[in-house]
């Protein structure tokens, strides 16, 4: 062993030779040990062993009939995936859903996030005090917040329609929920509620880094606090949103637990998203359609983050 | 002015909205449905204990509850030191090969876990792992170690290389520089990695619900999540299950608020 690792210093010549701080070993202790190998070794087994390999056999479980428990299976090749995009309604009805769903998020907790953060930017008291607060639902599970906001959607009971009614504002009282057209909205605020703190929080870094000079002479050529956010920090605060923008697009699609606690397992139609929809087929023991329904699902996010990275990219190139 | 005014009232309403719904649960858990119904917002007027006893009792909570401590408690702390190890031969060796190494790994985070935990299941049941506490602990250190590899390679990456050469000019091999120095100076990282995957891994909803079908083996949030059933309009017993089965996190920030916030916010800005 000892002379293999005296090797790789002898083979560099003249320059090892010159190396003064050679020990006498032979190896040149700059150099990084070659034992380093052996450290990501514990992780590479576990995440190639269970991690690697079934995404690989996904693939292989997509172009078949698989049922879950049968021991064969028919090759299927693509029909899994002629089906999925051209005549499932209940997989087109969990996109269109999901979609709703991404776009009510992404666009509320961006905007809230950042309203939030450019209020509680600088570090008194009161602000640190406030941002602990509005970060706390982060800490809680999906399954805790979908019971709480359970109780603040109940048609019957709810807090919601308690206040309209206590108020006056009867008209305004719904089903919340249990209005099929309005369902996912309604749990998409919720997520906003559940996740809005840990991205103000995101913004809040971004924020604290732009240099109070530029306030400053923006101030002097006579912009308003309007202009100075429009002009300053906004295009300064871009790669915070990029952040923001990408996590909550993904998250959107994760929604997995939210949905379960709120609609129930299966939820009905109206909630339906793509995550539970393959949960649904796992669950029906269509392992080689959920399988490919998998595939697509991880295309698609796949695909949205890019477009959003390109998009940030274009929009502000220093970013 | 009227920036002021605006700032202290969109404060004041997003607070509000923020504790009312906290409050209504804390309070709901110690009412009766009927008083819960008929006054949401006010104090329990007879404090009353009977939901923690029966949901900790019959309903099964005090079970899931020692088996969330004890995956949690195992993959915490496996995640850690396995993704700790890798994250220092990662950090230390050479060239492209340590990129290459990361990179494989991160690819991880690009995949969502409905993406794979149907070929995982299958996996798992073949190896009999599915009904098992075992079984979740491996699962939770497999999906979270691509994310804790990639923010505590980012951080061993920060540190000065000199670091690393003075300990070997001093004859340490790599195992006791992992010992004596990368994990006393990766402390900060390891904590704040520590509180995001404890958040991950207690609250887990996804694996446990696919894994689990005995019982005796579910963790606090599929537990909860089984309520839903059972006490159907039983909102003061839903409110004590979500007190139960947030206590532990919500303690830990309360003393540990700035882990948190490192960890989740670096575990968002990686993820």
């Amino acid at each position: 062993m000892a002379t293999t690792l005296t090797s790789p210093s002898q083979a560099r010549g003249p320059e090892g030779a010159a190396d003064t701080l050679a020990k006498p070993k032979g190896r040149n202790p700059m150099a990084p040990h070659p034992a380093l190998w052996l450290f990501p070794i514990p992780a590479l087994v576990l995440y190639i062993a269970f991690f690697v390999i079934p995404t690989i056999q996904g693939v292989v479980y997509a172009v078949t009939d698989w049922d879950g428990f049968s021991p064969t299976a028919q090759f299927v090749g693509l029909d899994n995936f002629t089906t999925i995009l051209t005549s499932d309604d209940l997989f087109r009805n969990a996109l269109s859903n999901n979609i709703k769903f991404m776009l009510v998020v992404v666009i509320f907790q961006t905007i809230f996030s950042l309203a939030l953060g450019v209020y509680l930017t600088k570090n008194t008291k009161a602000s640190v005090a406030l941002r602990s607060l509005y970060f706390f639902p982060t800490i809680l599970s999906s399954v805790s917040v979908a019971f709480i906001w359970k109780f603040v959607y109940d048609p019957n009971f709810g807090l919601i329609n308690t206040v309209l009614g206590a108020v006056g504002l009867d008209r305004f009282q719904s089903a919340f929920l249990g209005n099929d057209n309005q369902a996912i909205y309604w749990v998409a605020i919720t997520q906003v509620w559940f996740h809005v703190g840990q991205m103000m929080i995101i913004y809040v870094a971004g924020l604290q880094q732009i240099p109070q000079e530029l306030y400053e002479s923006a101030e002097i050529d006579g912009a308003g606090r309007w202009q100075q956010f429009r002009y300053v920090t906004l295009p300064m605060v871009a790669p915070a949103t990029a952040i923001v923008m990408a996590y909550t697009t993904v998250q959107s699609f994760k929604a997995f637990d939210l949905i379960l606690g709120l609609g129930g397992n299966p939820p009905k139609g109206s909630l339906d998203i793509l995550s539970t929809r393959i949960y649904a087929g796992f669950a029906n023991s269509q392992f080689g359609y959920a399988a490919a329904e998998s595939l697509i699902f991880m295309a698609l996010i796949a695909a949205i983050t890019w477009l959003q990275r390109r998009a940030v990219k274009a929009s502000n190139p220093d970013a | 002015m009227t920036y002021q005014l605006t700032r202290r009232v969109v404060l004041g309403i997003y607070a509000v909205l923020v504790i009312v719904p906290l409050v209504v649960v804390i309070f709901g858990s110690l009412k009766t449905s009927q008083d819960l119904f008929a006054s949401p917002f006010a104090l329990p007027t007879n404090w009353q204990l009977d939901n923690y006893s029966k949901i900790v009792g019959e309903s099964g909570l005090g079970v899931a509850f020692r088996n969330s401590v004890i995956v949690t408690g195992c993959s915490v702390p496996l995640t850690l030191f396995i993704a700790s190890l890798a994250s220092y031969g990662i950090a230390r060796i050479p060239g492209w090969k340590s990129g290459l190494l990361l990179g494989f790994i991160v690819l991880g985070m690009a995949v969502p876990a409905q993406a794979n935990m149907i070929p995982q299941y299958v996996q798992f049941e073949t190896f009999g792992l599915t009904d098992s506490l075992l079984g979740l602990i491996l699962i939770n250190i497999v999906v979270t170690l691509p994310i804790a590899v990639f923010i505590m390679t980012g951080f061993l990456k920060t540190l000065p290389k000199e670091l690393f050469e003075a300990a070997a000019v001093d004859g340490s091999g790599p195992w006791r520089t992992y010992r004596s120095i990368v994990i006393p100076v990766s402390v900060p990282s390891l904590s704040a990695t520590a509180i995001f995957l404890f958040v991950i891994h207690w609250n887990d909803l996804l694996y446990p619900l696919l894994f689990i079908q005995d019982a005796a083996k579910r963790t606090i949030p599929v537990a909860l999540l089984s309520f839903q059933g059972e006490f159907l309009t039983d909102y003061p017993l839903l409110f004590t299950g979500v007190v139960v089965a947030s206590a532990p996190i919500v303690i830990a920030y309360v003393f540990l608020q700035r882990y948190f916030v490192a960890g989740i916010t670096a575990g968002a800005v990686k993820g």
